[in-house]
């Protein structure tokens, strides 16, 4: 346990020596920010209530969605590519045989990257968006608690599936096919462009099912309020469940690769 | 081709050439310190056509920032500086066609391509004639032993065929004078051994003027009868092996590790001991003599637990160099 | 008149050098044919979700900003056509910064090729012939029907204006490709005024803040991309007022920002070449 939270530490201060670099991030995601912001409000004006939400839960949807941008990898980014460079260069047979599990160093990993993109990009755009619209942000702590939790297990769903993706380069000679089509879901079905709330009918229904929801839809949701009692046991309860079930895919695949890489020497 | 004839007239030249940086170092949170680091201190030398020489110094001397400014990457802070005639930093496009490169770690070949493909682009983009391609082309591949790695994707080459594909694409456009920035680091033996030969070889036939950085002094034995060291942004040295060698005597070190600490040892023949840390010591003994029986004498009076014999490098030899009071 | 002259020549070469460098990665992209197609659709793909995200507002309205979705169509489908024309000729110029910082952009420096032009070919990528075929084909439908009277010089200035656009989307990838000479980590900024501002030109100018516009017309005048011909196209007036013949300015502007980004890379380079950082 130790160990993983050194590992966790280190992910952080990788991260944190970037300073320009999460600068630039920051300003990127403040002017998607205003950009997306804009068209919400003349979309709202149009159609009130639209998804369920007023105006202001529109908007803070619009910049909670940017401060959780980088936290939950939702343009891909984090360790994937540097996983299958090393699965890809045999570097991999090393870790393998270190004593610490592949999927738990890198989920420690990814937590500590997480943890900082939540401080470090994800403050400011909130910031300044709640100066520059009306915005509905909870004064109630316990829902920034169960927020904050909310968004810890959408970033553990978003690894889980980073992690399964990242692994098919021990089968698949070049990932990025694989990578684009899991970046192009993220994009579409995480709630990214559009809350998922304003997809029609059925499509709509079944897109807040898929685990790309729990990513940046829920934890929103559960920001905004949306869930309370049972509904946010619910809410919460559907993420834990795609988190297991995504890590347990993972661990398996994990075992048949590590399988692989004995059998054939990587 | 340029015949093989020396000139006098220096066709490199430098004249108390300086290349200072402004360097910003963290100070705190948010702070940031400006230095002025002199890289390159007021240097002046002069090669004429058909040398190869090399040019040493620890890291961070300079080296690299010399040949930058020689293929007119950096423009020089002051001083003159003139190769083939021409200002490098003023035309460096003019210059490019004739001079070639060759930076150690980093290849301009092709990842994904045959190395074939590499060396076409180089002939379109330099605009060799045909001919001409052909023949230095057919020239390398026999002396650099390239022949079955012309289809290879780079990718799958080991890092000494890479070396010496990347020196090939170098020379494909006829330089009058190659720059090789650590070209022998990392590679194996026979690689080492390969691209040593061919570098004689074209500096025999053609006449190229060569310039060479390394940390290998075998590279400086072999290929270069002068030598210029620079340290701290200053030539420190500049004439023959021999005279460096005799500058700075060589030595190699036997570092010992004892059970405990203990004073100097003072009793190995043909060892002295300089320097003492803890239970670790470094004697010195001649290039010429065997380690065996300084080893076998320290375990025979001393409770060793480890031992290691370092090589002199050239930081050593500069070292020592200074030591003597013989530089300059 | 000699100086005109070695311009000239400078800019051949340079193009012949960006030909060949650009032949050299498209080869490389074939040695992995089956990951070029897959690239290339899901290029194709996300850009179609950018524009279904469009189609699922308007399943609940009928205007956005006094837009219908035809007229829409015609914007996205400009900026979209644009952006990708100018991201595929030179988007990899953001990696300058990397090659900075890891030594090889001293590699370029001792070619015979003007350095921009290397630069601007660098990792080619023709898997973004995506966006340029899902950008035409929005923009082909909006042209179909949105409720213009087309005639041959409509026609014309539409593809003048979707041109001009590449060349200021163009203009500010070599402004933030200069950029990083100071800040190599800043990558990520000129993302705000290539995808971010495409992102804004996808809906009507009436949609934003009156400063948001202005800035977007005076200070980094992407309104020539899509904005102000369209709405010309459309017979509708600018939210700014500005004089009609503004609307015919687009190559204009385009140049005169080349321009000033070149002027600006050439500072940078200047700056790298002295400071060597």
């Amino acid at each position: 346990m130790r160990l993983y939270a050194a590992v966790a530490v280190s992910g952080f201060r990788r991260y944190a020596t970037y300073r320009v670099a999460t600068a630039a991030g920051v300003f990127t995601n403040t002017v998607f920010g205003f950009v997306i912001a804009y068209t919400f409000v003349a979309l709202w004006d149009e159609r009130p209530h639209l998804g369920g939400y007023d105006q202001s839960q529109a908007l803070t949807f619009v910049w909670v969605s940017q401060g959780l941008l980088a936290a939950a990898a939702l343009l891909g980014g984090g360790f994937q590519e540097e996983l299958q460079e090393r699965i890809r260069t045999g570097d991999i047979a090393v870790d393998l045989y270190r004593p610490a599990d592949l999927q738990l160093w890198w989920l420690a990993a990814d937590l500590g990257r997480a943890a900082f993109h939540l401080l470090g990009r994800g403050a400011v755009p909130v910031a300044v968006g709640a100066l520059a619209f009306e915005l509905s942000l909870p004064a109630d702590p316990l829902r920034w608690l169960a927020f904050l939790l909310s968004a810890l297990l959408g970033v553990v769903v978003g690894f889980a599936l980073r992690f399964l993706v990242a692994l098919c380069a021990f089968w698949l000679l070049d990932g990025q096919g694989v990578n684009m089509i899991s970046a192009l879901m993220c994009m579409f079905f995480s709630g990214m462009l559009l809350p998922l709330t304003v997809f029609p009918g059925l499509f709509g229904e079944i897109a807040r099912l898929l685990p790309w929801a729990a990513m940046l839809q829920v934890p929103v949701d559960v920001l905004l309020g949306t869930h309370s009692g049972t509904g946010l046991a619910r809410a919460l309860g559907f993420q834990v469940l795609w988190a297991a079930l995504l890590l347990g895919a993972g661990r398996a695949l994990q075992s048949l690769a590590t399988r692989k890489v004995v059998v054939q020497g990587g | 081709m340029a015949g093989n004839e020396l000139s006098d007239d220096g066709f490199i030249e430098l004249d108390g050439v300086e290349k200072v940086f402004d360097v910003r170092r963290k100070a705190g949170f948010l702070r940031r310190e400006r230095h002025r680091v002199r890289a390159v201190d007021g240097i002046g030398f002069r090669v004429g056509r058909g040398e190869m020489v090399g040019y040493i110094g620890p890291n961070g001397a300079g080296k690299s920032t010399t040949i930058k400014m020689l293929t007119g990457i950096l423009t020089p802070s002051a001083g003159r500086l003139r190769v083939a005639g021409i200002d490098p930093s003023r035309e460096r496009a003019g210059l490019a066609h004739r001079i070639g490169v060759v930076f150690g770690q980093r290849t301009t070949l092709w990842w994904d391509l045959p190395l074939r493909d590499s060396y076409g682009l180089v002939r379109r983009m330099y605009r060799v004639p045909e001919a001409r391609y052909r023949a230095n082309l057919d020239r390398c591949v026999e002396l650099l032993d390239l022949g079955a790695l012309l289809d290879v994707p780079v990718r799958q080459l080991s890092l000494g065929q890479r070396m010496r594909g990347d020196i090939a694409a170098a020379l494909l456009h006829d330089p009058e004078v190659l720059y090789l920035d650590e070209p022998t680091i990392g590679l194996d033996v026979v690689s080492k051994a390969k691209v040593r030969g061919f570098l004689r070889e074209v500096n025999a036939e053609r006449g190229t003027t060569v310039l060479l950085t390394t940390h290998d002094l075998t590279d400086i034995e072999q290929l270069c009868e002068r030598v210029m060291v620079i340290d701290h942004g200053r030539l420190v040295h500049d004439g023959g092996l021999a005279e460096l060698h005799a500058a700075g005597e060589s030595e190699r070190t036997l570092v010992v590790d004892l059970e405990r600490e203990l004073p100097p040892i003072e009793d190995v023949p043909g060892a002295r001991t300089v320097k003492v840390e803890g239970p670790r010591q470094w004697l010195a003994f001649g290039t010429g003599q065997s380690a065996a029986p300084i080893v076998a004498a320290v375990a025979e009076r001393y409770p060793l637990v480890d031992l290691s014999v370092r090589e002199p490098d050239i930081e050593d030899v500069i070292a020592r160099m200074y030591a003597g009071g013989k530089g300059l | 008149m000699a100086d005109a002259l070695a311009r000239a020549r400078s800019v051949s070469g340079g193009l012949r050098a960006y030909g060949l460098i650009v032949a050299m990665w498209v080869r490389s992209t074939m040695a992995y044919r089956a990951s070029f197609l897959m690239t290339t659709a899901g290029n194709f793909a996300a850009s179609v979700l950018d524009f279904v995200a469009i189609m699922i507002m308007f399943s609940h309205i009928d205007r956005l900003g006094g837009f219908t979705l035809p007229e829409i169509a015609l914007l996205y489908g400009a900026t979209s056509t644009s952006l990708g024309l100018a991201d595929l000729a030179l988007g990899n110029m953001d990696r300058v910064g990397r090659r900075v910082r890891d030594g090889t952009f001293d590699i370029l420096l001792v070619r015979p090729a003007p350095v921009v032009a290397q630069v601007a070919a660098d990792r080619f990528a023709l898997r973004r012939l995506g966006r340029v075929s899902q950008g035409l084909l929005v923009l082909g439908w909006g042209v179909a029907r949105a409720d213009v009277a087309w005639t041959p010089a409509k026609a014309l200035f539409t593809a003048v204006t979707v041109i001009a656009g590449a060349g200021i989307f163009a203009a500010v990838f070599i402004a933030g490709a200069a950029f990083q000479f100071w800040a190599a980590d800043a990558s990520e900024v000129q993302n705000s005024f290539t995808y971010g501002g495409s992102t804004m030109l996808q809906y009507p100018p009436a949609v934003f803040a009156r400063e948001l516009v202005r800035g977007a017309t005076f200070v980094v005048p992407l309104a020539f991309v899509n904005w102000i011909p369209v709405l010309r196209m459309l017979g509708r007036d600018d939210p700014l007022g500005l004089p009609g013949w503004v609307d015919f300015c687009g190559p204009g502007v385009a140049l005169a920002m080349l321009t000033a980004a070149g002027l600006l890379w050439r500072v940078g380079l200047r700056n790298y070449r002295s400071t060597g950082s």
